[in-house]
């Protein structure tokens, strides 16, 4: 692990529920009242219907793997020593996708597409990150 | 269908590292130089229409450089495709001109990263940065893996686009890269965020690029020596970011060509030559994929066995595109399609009378196409 701090998210008032939920250890999406429609990033209205009547829901942690890349370059200082590292794309059972990093490999890309992911909670500074691991 | 326009003129500068030149100094030396290649005088020019530079920023950019060129246009401005701007600007030129609302019009782009600010192309993705989510090439690398994964697409078949490229280019005295390329020096290129190479990545420049659109009627008028005909255009705007695509492997793409097609009247099997946005080796491959050259999913296998090259079925991006040519976002592309219908390319399609040209901009974000003919 890198000595340097990694850029960490901006809380914000709409983001905060997301990220004090995942230090309770539960991985949170929104969820629209009027159309059902689910989503992640936090935003203020629904992107399906428009509307701005929605909750923050808990996620199973069931997911899968959309496609993946390994960086072997490092654009931030922090990640100088974590090269090569993967970021990945991620579906959630419930249907918002996330950027994250799939942990518990033997090989960074050690990875096949659509494959079954579950979720793995992890600290970084005072932040828990949602990251994934095989199912 | 609308009376026909046609790119009267085409200039551009030097391609590369362009130390101390601004942005506005570089639009107005391709201008001048798009101007004289028309044969017209910049007091005809009524229309200003100008790609927001990558490298920088600046509010009412075009009113900046209408100031520098001493002109007060009836109509344009700047327009923010990223890299399809370039089309989707000779389109509203074209449309403004059926319509009424000017004359003639000068499209152009000026961008200096290689000198200038290089911060657009070391981007920041906001709260994503945790996860090591940075810079353009990984919205790429995401694309190809998945193309690569559904559709058996290997790095050979994009190795026979970059080969190509890399190929048309080094016989292109203004390429910024004249360093042809084997596939097996392809092979062994250097990994930066994997499935893709720095072989795969487009260069970094510093240049301008502009043209001159009217109506077909007006050159004749102004007896314009090499006017090529716009036969058709369109435009596609996936927009969303990749992670929130339901399908990463198609885009708007296919869209944007059907419109233009239709507009043409014409399909892919009329086209002689391409000239395809080859920011990264993904992208022509699947440009293809979308514009019906082949199905979904057979790109891969359409760019084997020379098709692409120089003497194959559709010679792609015979000044070296974006690969070799310049990175320069996108006009050099349709300065190419140009000289092909001229006849004027130092790789030049023998008999070429259709060429397609596609621009687009983000990562697949947005997508415009252009049909020019003789």
């Amino acid at each position: 692990m890198s000595d340097i701090d990694l850029p960490l998210p901006q809380r914000t008032e709409l983001n905060a529920p997301y990220w004090d939920s995942l230090a309770q250890c539960q991985l949170s999406f929104q969820r629209c009242r009027r159309c059902g429609h689910a989503w992640l990033p936090a935003r203020t209205e629904c992107p399906s219907c428009l509307e701005a009547d929605w909750h923050w829901q808990p996620a199973s942690g069931h997911a899968k793997l959309v496609s993946w890349v390994v960086f072997h370059i490092a654009y931030h200082e922090a990640f100088k020593n974590r090269l090569p590292y993967n970021v990945a794309i991620v579906e959630l059972a419930e249907g918002p996708r996330l950027i994250s990093n799939v942990v518990g490999l033997t090989e960074p890309g050690d990875l096949t597409i659509d494959q079954a992911l579950k979720l793995r909670i992890e600290l970084e500074g005072d932040f828990a990150l949602p990251r994934f691991e095989p199912a | 269908m609308p009376q026909a326009a046609v790119i009267a003129g085409v200039g551009h500068t030097a391609f590369g590292k362009l130390e101390g030149r601004s942005t506005v100094s570089l639009n107005i030396e391709a201008a001048r130089k798009a101007l004289a290649d028309a044969g017209i005088e910049k007091s005809q020019v009524d229309g200003l229409f100008v790609k927001a530079p990558t490298s920088k920023f600046e509010m009412m950019y075009a009113q900046k450089l209408a100031e520098a060129m001493g002109l007060m246009p009836r109509i344009g401005g700047v327009y923010d495709h990223g890299g399809a701007s370039n089309i989707s600007m000779i389109s509203y030129a074209a449309l403004a001109i059926e319509a009424g609302q000017c004359d003639i019009a000068l499209v152009c782009l000026a961008d200096n990263p290689a000198t200038g600010s290089r911060h657009a192309y070391e981007k920041s993705w906001g709260d994503d940065d945790v996860f090591g989510w940075f810079g353009v090439p990984s919205g790429y690398a995401m694309i190809a893996q998945r193309h690569m994964a559904e559709f058996g697409t290997t790095r050979d078949q994009l190795g026979a686009i970059v080969t190509a490229c890399r190929n048309h280019g080094a016989a292109n005295p203004h390429a910024q890269l004249r360093k042809p390329l084997t596939l097996e020096q392809y092979r062994q290129s250097r990994p930066i965020v994997a499935p893709l190479t720095r072989d795969d990545i487009c260069l970094v420049s510093d240049g301008a690029a502009a043209v001159v659109v009217m109506s077909a009627e007006r050159a004749r008028q102004l007896k314009v020596a090499k006017p090529v005909s716009i036969l058709g255009f369109g435009q596609g705007q996936t927009s969303w970011e990749v992670v929130q695509r339901p399908t990463l492997t198609s885009t708007a793409a296919a869209a944007s060509a059907h419109t233009a097609f239709k507009m043409a009247g014409l399909q892919p099997k009329d086209m002689d030559v391409a000239q395809l946005y080859d920011c990264f080796s993904i992208v022509p491959l699947m440009t293809l994929e979308d514009y019906g050259f082949c199905k979904k999913g057979e790109g891969g296998h359409f760019v084997e066995g020379g098709r692409v090259a120089l003497g194959g079925d559709l010679p792609l991006n015979t000044a070296g595109g974006l690969l070799s040519e310049t990175g320069m976002p996108g006009l050099q592309l349709v300065i190419e399609g140009v000289r092909q219908m001229r006849g004027e390319s130092v790789n030049q399609v023998k008999g070429a009378q259709k060429c397609i040209v596609s621009n687009q901009g983000g990562i697949m974000h947005t997508h415009s196409t252009l049909i020019l003919g003789q």
